[in-house]
């Protein structure tokens, strides 16, 4: 019967060692924001008390299965009676310190954020993510797609809502998760604490390609998140070589028009990630590649195969219009 | 009955057995018939199911290689042996989806409730056959239409197994026939419930007491409650869910969806969260119509092999009437992502801490039960005491669910698989196999192979760990859960080794349950003869022959004490059967 002895053993050894590793861009135990901070010490709480009462039990198992048969039963069933009201009184006290620490880590994540918190809408589409910043006078409001950025020590303030299915927010280092569900609006609130470059995904099953609906979250100094801001708002960059200038005859006569928008060109498509600043992001298609010329070519040409079943369809053109495009679109930084 | 029997010749209540091959073993009206026709139905789903969770391994371990024989046998999911994400999730929707409705629940409820309630309360059937019958017959074609599915355009249902609106509303075919299928099984249960309901209340044997039924029977009991109470929720949910698609109602679908580039007609008016609240108002009470039998199984097994009397009787039953009660106030905590109202959360928060606590009681009483016993280590005991240890860890790491901030850290992730499974496969499964391995004898008069049964055991008890507890740890590092594929991720590539691991302890896992089977079907003709009483056990269903004669009993008994009085210190033997009359064999020297 050293089944038992040797499994939580291991089991503990592994979690030991794996959980040390917990550090990373997406993990729920290595946190960047007040949120997230307050959360995994929670975790951590839990997962110790939690720890400590399963080998407890597993000890008391052990015992009561390979101890030698008392002969006193009646003396035996009354000292039980009495394991048994300790172990419930335990269980109870413990319940109680879950509770207590939990309504009060939870009051403070559910804190209101204030009046200078800044405000961010989040639309979730399948499978990418609509990101704007509502400012007035209107026309200073960003919109962008897949990232998010955000000033380090500033509160964020989401409203969170989808355009068709539920999705859930969900970037772990800097708080948990929230649903966006059509025909509600939801808000999260969360303060980066550490200026980084954070991942999420989306969290709540929605679809096909539910694998492939990442973001990006950037926790950056307030300099340079203003910085960025100011860039956003500015309309596309014109064309600066003749290959561009093509591209971007071919981006506005083509069909892409309908669907995605670019600032200070035709293009006005909404139900596509907004193309203006398209060259200064990261990834393509919600974190599905990395945005390099070569992996835009290969999404514009043939986006089912890098991501099958999303709702871009493959776009015919010739060779040299896709360098084009590829080239003008990597140019809108 | 008694008329119609006076009528037949037969001692009063007792029928003629059926000959002919059709009512014998087809449409039998015998509970222990159709006790077995589930088991053989649940044992089926089980191995479906279990193929489905070996693909969706398979492809976790490998998301970007071929499956080479898979690409002849469902050459549209899987052109080439590639998994398109249309089909894993598919396999994902699938596994869950017939491994909760059409394996664990038939098994617990379908088979070990009709085979040995109504002997263990010492009645002679159930108390409507007819109708029991009609419940197993029902079962059938939802099986059917479910394994259909996966023929039809576009596949079968994918849409998770819990089909969260509006994504379900709008999914291809096969989520019409999931629906339709588990409104189907969803009548069958319902025809169960009021079965068991009726037979536990009405047909106890004289001095059958409600404190005397062996604690199988009152977990049946009270499961048969809760799925009287918790499924016309979720039938009603589906049959909504069911107009949504093809009717054009918009129970769940508010204005203004934009599918695919195209505002989706007849929307408006509808609740997306709508769905959850019903389905998970039926879900919960699921996890403890999943769990009590079970609870229940285990709780026969240990004093039976402990020769002790179970600890805290009546604090057993009252526990599991509490988690019942209980049950359908904490279905919230499934949706504290949902945006919900922060003090509702706490509610919800408070009520699930509190179910805690009855689960706890049980454990404790069994450890109590195994405290000081002469412990027999035959097959079924191994199984309950890895009921008890397993069920431990998924009660453990339910309540970081149930705390709502650690709750929204860890929903949805892979920590939240491991967590069911332990529920659901440590809990449910063993509980089931404890069962399995207890009652063979009383079923087919024959005793299983107690040491194959023991080598099935351990590589089922380690594969198991191996294949689940991991899972906690690629949650926390990030890993959500219905994903077909992770490793282009940088900060998941590294896991990928790890889900090889599992996936290979997974494959062992599956082939050790090849050597159940076998011993199952080789020890129907090949096993020792068991007798009546094998276990030397006390409850009813051991004080009759092995299989029980037609009508169980040729004389209903009449019980005098509870159902565990083993080793009581006035008697010489150590088993003291529910229905010996008190002037049994008394130790000299005790009076
Ligand atoms: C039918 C609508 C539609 C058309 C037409 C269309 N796209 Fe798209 N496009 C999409 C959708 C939807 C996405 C988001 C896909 C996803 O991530 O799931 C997308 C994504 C993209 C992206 C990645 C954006 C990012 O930030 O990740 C680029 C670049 C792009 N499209 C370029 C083009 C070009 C160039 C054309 C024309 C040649 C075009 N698209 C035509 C719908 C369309
Ligand atoms: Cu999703
Ligand atoms: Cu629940």
């Amino acid at each position: 019967m050293s089944r038992r002895s040797g499994l939580p053993a291991a089991a503990a050894a592994l979690l030991c060692a794996a959980l040390s590793g917990c550090r990373g861009i997406q993990s729920s135990l290595d946190p960047a924001g007040r949120e997230a901070a307050k959360i995994s010490g929670l975790w951590w709480l839990f997962f110790y008390v939690c720890t400590a009462v399963f080998v407890l039990v597993l000890a008391f198992l052990f015992y009561g299965v390979f101890r030698r048969r008392s002969e006193d039963a009646l003396g035996a069933r009354e000292r039980g009676k009495t394991y048994v009201a300790i172990g419930a009184g335990a269980t109870a006290a413990i319940l109680l310190l879950f509770l207590v620490v939990s309504v009060s880590a939870g009051r403070e994540i559910a804190e209101p954020a204030g009046p200078d918190a800044l405000k961010v809408q989040v639309i979730g589409h399948q499978w990418w993510w609509e990101v704007r910043y509502p400012a007035s006078p209107a026309n200073r409001t960003v919109v962008t797609a897949n990232e998010i950025h955000v000033p380090v020590g500033r509160p964020v303030f989401l409203e969170l809502l989808s355009g068709d299915v539920i999705h859930s927010f969900w970037a772990p280092n800097l708080h948990g998760k929230k649903d966006l569900i059509p025909g509600r609006i939801n808000s999260h609130a969360f303060t980066a604490k550490k200026a980084g470059v954070f991942r999420g995904q989306c969290a709540e099953f929605c679809g096909l390609q539910h694998a492939h609906m990442a973001f990006t979250i950037f926790a950056e100094t307030p300099e340079r998140y203003s910085a960025w801001y100011e860039k956003q708002l500015a309309p596309a960059a014109e064309p600066s070589t003749p290959s561009q200038e093509r591209g971007r005859q071919v981006f506005v006569s083509n069909s892409c028009v309908f669907c995605h928008a670019i600032q200070g060109t035709p293009a006005f498509g909404q139900v596509a990630p907004d193309l203006t600043h398209v060259g200064g992001r990261g990834t393509l298609a919600a974190g599905s590649v990395a945005n390099n010329p070569g992996n835009l070519a290969g999404w514009i040409a043939d986006p089912q195969s890098i991501k099958p079943g999303n709702h871009m369809p493959p776009m015919l053109m010739a060779p040299e219009d896709l360098l084009a495009v590829t080239d003008y679109l990597e140019s809108l930084k | 009955m008694s008329t119609v029997a006076v009528a037949h010749e037969h001692a009063p209540g007792v029928h003629a057995a059926p000959t002919s091959f059709w009512r014998k073993y087809i449409f039998s009206l015998d509970h222990k018939v159709i006790g077995k026709q589930y088991m053989f139905y649940a044992l089926f789903m089980l191995i479906v199911g279990g193929l489905l969770a070996i693909l969706v391994r398979w492809q976790l371990a490998w998301p970007t290689k071929a499956i080479p024989f898979m690409g002849k046998l469902a050459p549209e999911g899987m052109p080439g042996g590639h998994m398109l994400p249309e089909f894993y999730n598919s396999l994902f929707t699938m596994h869950a989806t017939i491994m909760i409705f059409f394996a664990i629940m038939p098994i617990l409820i379908g088979a070990f409730g009709n085979f040995v309630v109504p002997i263990q309360i010492g009645a002679r059937d159930m108390a409507f056959p007819v109708l029991n019958m009609a419940s197993f017959w029902t079962a059938v074609p939802g099986a059917v239409v479910i394994i259909w599915s996966f023929f039809v355009t576009g596949g079968a249902a994918a849409g998770g197994w819990t089909s969260y609106a509006p994504l379900s509303a709008i999914q291809p075919k096969g989520q019409t026939l999931w629906l339709i299928a588990l409104l189907i099984l969803g009548l069958s249960s319902l025809l169960t419930s009021v079965n068991f309901i009726t037979t536990i209340i009405n047909m106890r044997a004289p001095g059958m007491t409600f404190f005397r039924m062996p604690l199988t029977t009152w977990a049946l009991f009270i499961t048969a409650i809760l799925l009287l109470l918790a499924l016309p929720v979720l039938s009603g949910a589906m049959i909504m869910l069911l107009f949504d698609r093809v009717l054009g109602t918009t129970f769940f679908l508010p204005a203004g969806l934009v599918v695919s580039g195209q505002p989706l007609k007849n929307a408006g008016g509808g609740q997306a969260l709508l769905w959850q609240h019903l389905f998970w108002f039926f879900g919960h009470p699921e996890v403890y119509i999943m769990i009590l039998p079970a609870m229940g199984i285990t709780s026969e097994v240990l004093p039976v092999f402990s020769r002790k009397p179970v600890f805290g009787y009546r604090a057993m039953a009252y526990s599991m009437i509490g988690i019942a009660g209980l049950g359908f106030i904490v279905w919230g905590h499934h949706m504290f992502q949902s945006g919900m109202n922060p003090l509702l959360g706490t509610t919800f928060m408070i009520s699930t801490m509190v179910i805690a606590v009855p689960s706890a009681i049980k454990t404790f009483n069994w450890l109590g039960t195994l405290w000081g016993g002469s412990i027999r280590f035959t097959t079924p005991m191994l199984m309950a005491l890895s009921f008890v240890s397993m069920f431990v860890i998924g009660g453990l790491s339910g309540i970081f669910m149930a705390s709502t901030p650690v709750d929204i850290f860890i929903h949805d992730t892979y920590f939240i698989v491991g967590h069911i499974h332990y529920v659901l496969f440590g809990g449910s499964l063993f509980g089931a196999f404890a069962g399995l391995y207890f009652w063979y004898p009383k079923m087919f008069g024959r005793m299983m192979n107690d040491t194959w049964g023991k080598v099935h055991w351990a590589l089922t008890f380690i594969t198991f760990n191996l294949v689940f507890f991991p899972m906690h740890f690629l949650g926390m590092r990030g890993m959500q859960r219905r994903i077909y594929t992770y490793t282009e991720y940088e900060h998941l590539k590294d896991l990928q080794p790890m889900n090889q691991f599992m996936t290979l302890s997974l494959f062992v896992l599956g082939a050790a349950q090849v050597i159940l089977v076998v011993n199952f079907f080789l020890s129907m003709r090949r096993g020792k003869v068991a007798g009546p009483n094998p276990w030397r056990a006390n409850t009813l269903e051991w004080q009759t022959p092995s299989p029980p004669p037609h009508e169980n009993f040729t004389e209903i008994p009449t019980v005098y004490r509870g159902p565990y009085e083993y080793s009581a210190p006035e008697r010489a033997d150590d088993h003291w059967p529910q229905s010996e009359p008190p002037s049994g064999p008394v130790r000299a020297s005790a009076h």
